[in-house]
């Protein structure tokens, strides 16, 4: 007992571990709560477009010398304004444009960076998978400033938004202002995968948005308690995946991405073997 | 500024649609409708597959934009609050994680204002509409394991707390069982008899002429408004439908 007390106390000295460790928790909650959106309006696929679709914002942004947040955000919004744009002047499907947009979005990203590497070092791989240990002070207070606006968001607006997600049909028949709650959830969407990137990396990030709520949606009946069990798998998802980077030297994205696939795995099986009658 | 318990006598407005046309890309849904929809009554809504009675359903409402006409409520432009839209069953994802209670209440969402919590009352209201169709027994059961027509009754009591002026029910008698479709009968007379709109999207000609009181025949166009013996004539008919129908109109 003492021995796992040393192994999960004993990283937290160092300052860099510290600077994880909230990080880690921040994401987990935030991910979990705006994911449980985007899974019961079966748009998993979008949150997946919108975080390739933030590299080129960074690319962008590093050159130019400005907030890579910043930029990463304005590309996200960019990216979703796009798709949208195709959906409704194009009699294409929404996977279509979506799958367009970020590929591309995600190349330019890729070739960007190829080009500033030339001159610069920097680790694209940082960027695609995650680095939660190496996240400076000053992340640490963008993500933990965009998680407590995001939950604040999201609390005050809780049943509007739960209303569109549910019945959009209704709600705008209801007088509610469906298309602004629709674009809201997009930037909150945004402001999420922006502050989840240094941690998990754009290529994994979906996983997080995802696969938490996903576990709860399997064990609880409420929106509310998806979100609030979602949370509890992610944020476990990313402390226990940030021990592993710590421990293994592993990149962090792929180790809190496991860790949320095993909680999945855990409960589809418990669900399947244990399923009543 | 809170409302009374008790609703206001509703003042007898007419739902007026003047030259209402709605295009979905190339296709023309619905050409110049012209109709008076009064309070009072339960107005069917019917005509063949494609012939646009969910449109101008929506186009009422305001749900689909118009390409020309207009729609007036007791001449002004009708406000949500006004409307309680009942969707098609089959347009609602019914996997979605949610209880019947947290259905039911979200007919408050718009009456509690942002930033508000539904308070007490509007618990009440949402309570009362519950009991009203007869499931307050289910408000803890997830809307995934409700029957089609239970799930009918929440959407109604989900309007029902909407306390709206104006009813509007998507096929809401599609596949439901027979004890919720007479509940859901009863309920829409009485909206009716207590001096609402209540416009009801429907497709059995033969129940039509039992239940309702006035009724719009369309195919695209409005072929015939009137009353349902007025209305439902072979030869009328055969001009929605473009043949004549083997409707036993005695069942």
């Amino acid at each position: 007992m003492e021995g796992l007390w040393h192994t999960l106390a004993d990283p937290l000295r160092f300052a860099f571990m510290q600077r994880a460790l909230l990080v880690a928790v921040a994401i987990g909650i935030l991910c979990a709560v705006v994911g449980s959106y985007l899974l019961v309006q079966s748009l998993a696929l979008l949150g997946d477009a919108l975080s390739h679709s933030l590299l080129p914002g960074l690319a962008i942004a590093y050159m130019l010398g400005l907030n890579l947040f910043v930029g990463a955000f304005v590309a996200g919004v960019l990216s979703a304004l796009l798709i949208q744009w195709i959906r409704s002047a194009t009699p294409l499907k929404p996977d279509a444009a979506m799958g367009i947009v970020f590929s591309a979005f995600f190349a330019l990203g890729i070739l960007l960076i190829t080009l500033i590497q030339r001159r610069a070092r920097i680790d694209l791989n940082h960027f695609l998978f995650g680095n939660l240990l190496g996240v400076s002070a000053a992340d640490v207070l963008t993500v933990v400033g965009i998680t407590v606006l995001v939950l604040g968001l999201v609390a005050l607006f809780f049943k509007e938004l739960t209303f569109y997600s549910f019945d959009p049909l209704g709600a705008k028949a209801a007088g509610l202002p469906t298309a602004e709650l629709g674009w809201g959830l997009m930037a909150l969407t945004s402001l999420t995968l922006v502050a989840s990137m240094k941690a998990v990396g754009v290529l994994l990030v979906l996983a997080m948005l995802i696969t938490p709520p996903a576990t709860a949606y399997l064990l609880v009946p409420r929106l509310h308690q998806v979100m609030l069990l979602g949370s509890l798998f992610g944020v476990g998802a990313s402390l226990l995946g940030m021990y592993a980077s710590y421990y293994l030297n592993v990149a962090s994205g792929p180790a809190i991405v496991l860790v949320a696939s095993a909680w999945f795995g855990l409960a589809f099986l418990g669900k399947v073997l244990f399923r009543p009658g | 500024m809170k409302k009374p318990a008790v609703s206001l006598p509703l003042r007898p407005a007419s739902l007026v649609v003047r030259d209402l046309t709605v295009r979905y890309g190339k296709l023309l849904a619905l050409e110049r409708i012209s109709a008076e929809i009064r309070p009072g009554r339960i107005t069917g809504i019917l005509g063949p597959n494609g012939a646009g009675k969910s449109t101008l359903l929506k186009a009422l409402l305001g749900l689909v934009p118009k390409e020309g006409g207009e729609v007036r409520y007791g001449g002004q432009v009708l406000r949500g609050e006004q409307v309680a839209y009942v969707p098609q069953r089959s347009a609602i994802d019914w996997s979605f994680p949610a209880t019947v209670w947290d259905v039911v209440l979200m007919g408050q969402v718009r009456a509690a204002g942002w930033l508000r919590r539904i308070g007490p009352q509007g618990r009440e209201r949402a309570a009362q509409a519950l009991e009203r169709v007869g499931m307050g027994a289910y408000r803890d059961r997830p809307i995934g394991r409700l029957s089609g027509g239970q799930q009918q009754r929440v959407f109604l009591a989900r309007a029902l707390a909407q306390e709206a002026e104006i009813y509007a029910l998507d096929e809401p008698f599609a596949g439901i069982d027979q004890p919720s479709e007479a509940i859901v009968f009863q309920v829409l007379r009485e909206l009716a008899d207590a001096g609402h709109i209540v416009m009801v999207v429907h497709h059995d000609l033969g129940q039509a002429l039992a239940h309702f009181d006035e009724v719009l025949l369309l195919n695209r166009v409005l072929i015939a408004q009137g009353s349902p013996q007025q209305v439902l004539q072979p030869q009328v008919l055969q001009r929605a439908y473009g043949r004549i129908l083997p409707l036993d109109l005695a069942a």
